[in-house]
């Protein structure tokens, strides 16, 4: 079963992915292995697929860098649940697939917590109960419906919320 | 465009009703034109990467996108090597521009080539394209799939950000540096202060084209969505920017919150280990970090490698010698910036004091080369970000500050003011600027 990563508030993308690590320096099939590298270095070795990570406030600020998100994509992560998050990285979480939701659970659950995540409703289900997590703002969400704003743009030639050419 | 209401508006929702198709205000979503999507070289891969695999396209305005080998240059590894000459690969075969090894910091070079202007929307996949704000351009940095789409496009889509008001009153003291307004904008507002907002500043007159680059640089680390400044001073009388009328904000536009900054009340500030808004004055931490040695003093980057910001440091350094023991690493923000700074004696100034100077880019700013810290190491630095790790091992410390005050620390191997830097005797400051 899933399980719970617990991070703090102002969680920022040198934490995610520290710069020196970046694919282009690391390597492109290793990079991901230094996800969260200083601030919990077993993360990369020991996370399971469909994992969830819970942070506090601001959750990614700084840099633009996607291979941050990437990296946590190549883990296969099952989505991050934050009070907040940094613009670049929430639209650069988005535009991966990467389920986040804007939702405080740090009082709620803990490090190691098991869980079960349905992305499509945001229902969170733990031991202690069920959350509903929010859903991604409704502009979002036509773009998300065909699997990624990449795959709506190919598919559409225009942005979500863009009339048709 | 048509508005039946006619509601006052921000800059930010100005821009972004010029560049679409209709009026927009704060939380509407808009489709819009982009003039300049900017891709520096760590992300290069990735966007061709897109471009060809993900969305089987090349750019639809080639000259309206730059690509900028700066983050890590010269490059330091094979692998970094490899991907810098795919991407000068890629340059050649679409037409888009190269600025390459040596031209300088990406967020500079547009400057100085005139690739931001007033009214303009810049997108740069890099955060601190907020920049650009400084010319009232709506500079924003995205990730790589969004480059990708705006390069492939010619548009991108926004939310419509809400906008915070800071207004500049007073004179500055002479001592003080737009670093220090900046690090008290930031430490005022929070990091996340501004998420998903555009910081719109008021500052008059006041501020030159540089020094409203240090200002709009440092909104990203406010979370803000974009930094504009408002026209005036130096951007209506030195550059030849055509400014249009409809930019300035509407009176009675609607601002989420609004600040007021008296500059005369402003003493040099510093950001303290491990967040930008963790900010002292410096008398301040001077006194507390009497015992800490100071290993590196870092002068330059996107925030403050400028023309302007060597001289301070120049000026502070003139005669002296770096202390045993503190290394000084000065890095000009592009090649432009280089020459200036040789051709006037600057350079040879700095060389003299002990300075180690490096090639135009953005050095050690995100610990990829040219200078990263040991662990247990200090630095000073008049970069962007203080984050865990960013200019090296984890167990370094990095605190941000203005030029002049990174100069004086490196005279005396200790967090320090200017005014603490003993004056030297008039045969040892001759020559050079």
């Amino acid at each position: 079963m899933p399980r719970i990563w617990k991070f703090g508030d102002s969680v920022n993308t040198d934490d995610i992915l520290p710069g020196k690590f970046a694919p282009f320096m690391a390597g492109e099939d290793v990079f991901q292995t230094f996800a969260f590298h200083y601030i919990r270095p077993e993360f990369a070795s020991q996370v399971r697929p469909g994992d969830v990570l819970i942070g506090g406030r601001n959750w990614g600020l700084g840099s633009s860098r996607e291979y941050a998100p990437v990296a946590l994509k190549k883990l296969q992560i099952g989505g991050i649940v934050a009070p907040t998050f940094a613009r670049i990285h929430y639209r650069n979480l988005l535009n991966l697939g990467i389920p986040a939701f804007e939702f405080d659970l740090t009082g709620l659950l803990d490090d190691g917590d098991e869980v079960s995540l349905d992305v499509n409703t945001g229902v969170l289900t733990s031991a202690g109960g069920t959350v509903q997590l929010p859903p991604p703002p409704e502009f979002l969400r036509e773009a998300l419906a065909e699997g990624s704003i990449l795959a709506f743009f190919k598919k559409h030639g225009r942005f979500p919320g863009e009339p048709a050419p | 465009m048509s508005d039946p209401a006619h509601r006052p508006q921000t800059m930010a929702e100005k821009i972004l009703s010029q560049r679409g198709d209709h009026v927009v205000y704060a939380g509407d979503l808009a489709v819009v034109e982009v003039d300049q999507v900017m891709v520096v070289d760590s992300i290069a891969q990735s966007f061709i990467e897109r471009m060809q695999r993900d969305l089987d396209a090349t750019p639809k305005f080639p000259e309206r996108v730059s690509i900028v080998i700066d983050h890590v240059a010269p490059a330091s590894t094979v692998s970094v090597a490899q991907a810098q000459k795919e991407a000068r690969e890629y340059a050649a075969q679409t037409g888009v521009r190269l600025f390459d090894v040596g031209r300088g910091i990406c967020h500079q070079v547009l400057m100085e080539e005139g690739l931001a202007r007033p009214g303009w929307i810049v997108l740069g996949s890099d955060s601190h394209s907020t920049t650009y704000g400084a010319v009232a351009a709506f500079g924003t940095g995205m990730g790589a799939t969004d480059i990708a789409l705006a390069a492939a496009s010619g548009k991108t889509w926004l939310k419509v950000p809400e906008s915070v008001k800071v207004t500049f009153t007073g004179t500055l003291r002479p001592d003080v540096a737009a670093k220090d307004v900046a690090l008290e904008m930031i430490g005022r507002l929070g990091a996340d202060g501004a998420t998903y907002q555009s910081i719109e500043m008021h500052p008059g007159d006041r501020f030159t084209r540089g020094e409203r680059m240090t200002l709009a640089n440092l909104c990203v680390e406010a979370g803000a969505k974009a930094g504009l400044v408002v026209p005036g001073g130096e951007i209506l009388t030195e550059y030849g920017y055509d400014v249009p009328e409809w930019i300035y904000p509407d009176e009675g536009a609607t601002y989420v919150r609004a600040i007021e900054i008296d500059l005369s009340a402003l003493h040099p500030r510093m950001s303290a280990p491990n967040e930008v808004d963790n900010v002292y004055n410096v008398a301040e931490l001077r006194d507390q970090l009497r015992d800490t040695p100071v290993d590196q003093v870092f002068i330059g980057t996107c925030t403050n490698g400028r023309i302007e910001d060597l001289h301070a440091a120049a000026d502070v350094l003139r005669g002296q010698r770096v202390a045993a023991g503190t290394r000084l690493l000065v890095i000009p923000a592009s090649s432009e910036v280089m020459e200036q700074a040789m051709a006037d004696g600057t350079l040879l100034t700095l060389q003299r004091a002990g300075a180690v100077l490096g090639t135009p880019g953005c050095g050690p700013c995100m610990g990829r080369h040219q200078g990263v810290l040991a662990p247990g190491e200090v630095c000073v630095s008049t970069s962007n970000r203080n984050f865990i790790g960013r200019m090296g091992d984890k167990d370094a410390k990095i605190y941000l500050a203005s030029p002049a005050v990174a100069a004086a620390t490196a005279v005396m191997g200790r967090v320090a003011l200017p005014q603490d830097v003993p004056a030297v005797g008039v045969a040892a400051s001759a020559g050079g600027r």
